[in-house]
């Protein structure tokens, strides 16, 4: 079953121009999809649309059968626990001066989740790999990997159904950004995550269908291995061509 | 023959801690070479001291010599003769290597001026149009004259990375150092100026220090690699042998990392 109906979407910031034109994509319950796109594909605007922090001017977009409106608060309250975020840049997401816990339990107080907050505070830091004796530090103790952690920490606090991640590993060191897209892959075996990307050798290590996106239109759309193997549209051959590869692979072209 | 860049035994440090330590390696006249290392490794401080702009708060010791002249605490008059003919840089973010306030073509006149004037000419008017439409286009920008009247911000990223290019090309230096030249770009402008860099350095024989974290990037252009590590080399050698069997831990790291997306995206291309 769908759990994200993307139908028809259009949408600018302004009337002159148009920044998403006619996406229509489903994401089953339960999927790793990844959205990649260069600059000014749109791919950023569409999570926005996905968040609810803004409307399609045409088109909708549906989440378990209901239709997301921003302008329906009850129905917003109940979308954003099912509906979390991961951003880019963990040193800028993270209030610094707030202490770990306020941070991972704003989710908690904000959405007006019930139950005893210290334990699933404690629970999601134990769920991406941190220690839970962190709780009284602040975020300028912890390295960008860390960080990351701590917002994916955040994000999973009130069990949302979906989660989105935009560019969530491309601020990190290599080494880092290998672990941190373990423990997403770990995590995504739980939930449907949307992962919005520029670097396909990510996604492709990530998501089991992509999205590809280019100046606000789907060009195309499937399976990852499928894509990746068999790419129809002119532009993901380009896009895939232009990935630079390791040297000493058997097809290298050196 | 004395190496266009030689560093030796250099140590910057900031107060009591050291950011790089006792760093040595060469960059001989026409070679690639590639400064490899993670966030905090020195590599772009590396390039600083090499070119004497590093803060003033930072202190270097140890030696680094560009076609034979000292840099390490050489006074700004000597630093002045070896900028632009010895090296010359480009950086990550074009936005900001650019003057905003400034449109292109009198940004591109001012190293074309300067590289003359050291030759001993005073190129000016026609001539100088002419030296700069044919040096947009040999980093293969579109449209050389609408180029030159337009501001920063009214080009692409990649557009104004090729101005910067452009403009380290006029002083023709026998070494270009390039920052992350393409961290900033998308893959398929990324793709273009890997390409164009490639050319050029071909044509023109300059040497060619590329500091990255891009593992794939690094081995599109270079030939010999130094893996930075906290301010250490770890490990250097052949691009092609350090990533096929590399000796260091740290660099078995890396390369198993950039490996594993690599091989994600199994054979396409």
């Amino acid at each position: 079953m769908s759990l994200v109906e993307v139908e028809n979407v259009s949408f600018g910031y302004s009337r002159q121009r148009t920044v998403l034109q006619d996406v229509s994509f489903n994401i089953k319950a339960g999927a790793s999809v990844g959205l990649v796109g260069e600059s000014g594909s749109g791919k950023t605007t569409l999570l926005r649309l996905l968040l609810g922090l803004a409307r399609p001017n045409v088109g909708s977009i549906r989440f378990d059968g209901a239709l997301v409106d921003p302008a329906d608060r009850r129905f917003m309250r109940a979308y954003r626990r099912n509906v979390q975020a991961v951003f880019q840049d963990p040193y800028s997401s993270l209030d610094p001066r707030q202490r770990i816990e306020s941070i991972v339990a704003e989710p908690l107080r904000s959405l007006r989740i019930p139950g005893n907050r210290r334990a699933m505070v404690q629970a999601a830091l134990a769920a991406v790999g941190l220690e839970p004796n962190i709780l009284r530090r602040y975020p300028h103790e912890f390295s960008g990997g860390q960080r990351q952690r701590i917002a994916i920490a955040r994000a999973i606090v009130p069990k949302p159904k979906l989660l989105l991640a935009d560019e969530a590993v491309s601020a990190l060191d290599l080494s880092t950004k290998v672990r941190i897209v373990e423990l997403l892959k770990e995590l995504a075996s739980g939930m449907t995550l949307v992962f919005v990307s520029h670097d396909l050798g990510v996604v492709a290590a990530l998501c089991d269908e992509i999205v590809i996106l280019e100046h606000g239109r789907i060009v195309e759309a499937g399976p990852t291995r499928k894509i990746l193997d068999h790419p129809q549209h002119d532009y993901t051959k380009a896009l895939l061509a232009s990935v630079p590869r390791m040297p000493g692979r058997a097809d290298s072209q050196g | 023959m004395t190496p266009l860049l030689a560093i030796d035994g250099l140590t910057i440090t900031a107060g009591a801690t050291p950011l790089v330590s006792n760093l040595s390696f060469t960059v001989g006249a026409g070679e690639r070479v590639g400064l490899i290392g993670e966030s905090g490794s020195g590599k772009s401080l590396t390039a600083l001291a090499a070119t004497g702009l590093l803060a003033p708060a930072l202190r270097a010791k140890g030696s680094a010599r560009l076609a034979g002249t000292e840099v390490i605490g050489a006074p700004n008059r000597v630093l002045d003769g070896l900028r632009g003919d010895a090296t010359a840089m480009v950086f990550q973010e074009p936005l900001t290597a650019l003057d905003p306030t400034l449109r292109i073509g009198r940004q591109v006149a001012e190293p074309l001026r300067r590289r003359a004037r050291r030759d001993g000419q005073n190129l000016t008017g026609r001539a100088l149009d002419a030296r700069m439409l044919a040096l947009l286009e040999q980093v293969a920008l579109p449209e050389p004259a609408r180029i030159v009247r337009a501001y920063p911000h009214e080009i692409s990223g990649g557009q104004r990375q090729r101005v910067a290019i452009a403009m380290a090309l006029a002083c023709r230096p026998k070494l270009l150092i390039a920052d992350e030249p393409t961290t900033a770009l998308d893959v398929t402008t990324q793709a273009e100026i890997l390409k164009l860099l490639d050319r050029l350095v071909r044509d023109t024989g300059m040497a060619l220090l590329f500091i990255s974290h891009d593992l794939p990037v690094v081995a599109q252009v270079v030939e010999r690699v130094v893996v930075l590590r906290r301010g250490v080399a770890v490990e250097s050698g052949p691009v092609d042998a350090v990533f096929a069997a590399p000796r260091d831990d740290y660099t078995r790291t890396l390369v198993a990392a950039a490996g594993a997306f690599d091989a994600a995206l199994g054979g396409a291309r």
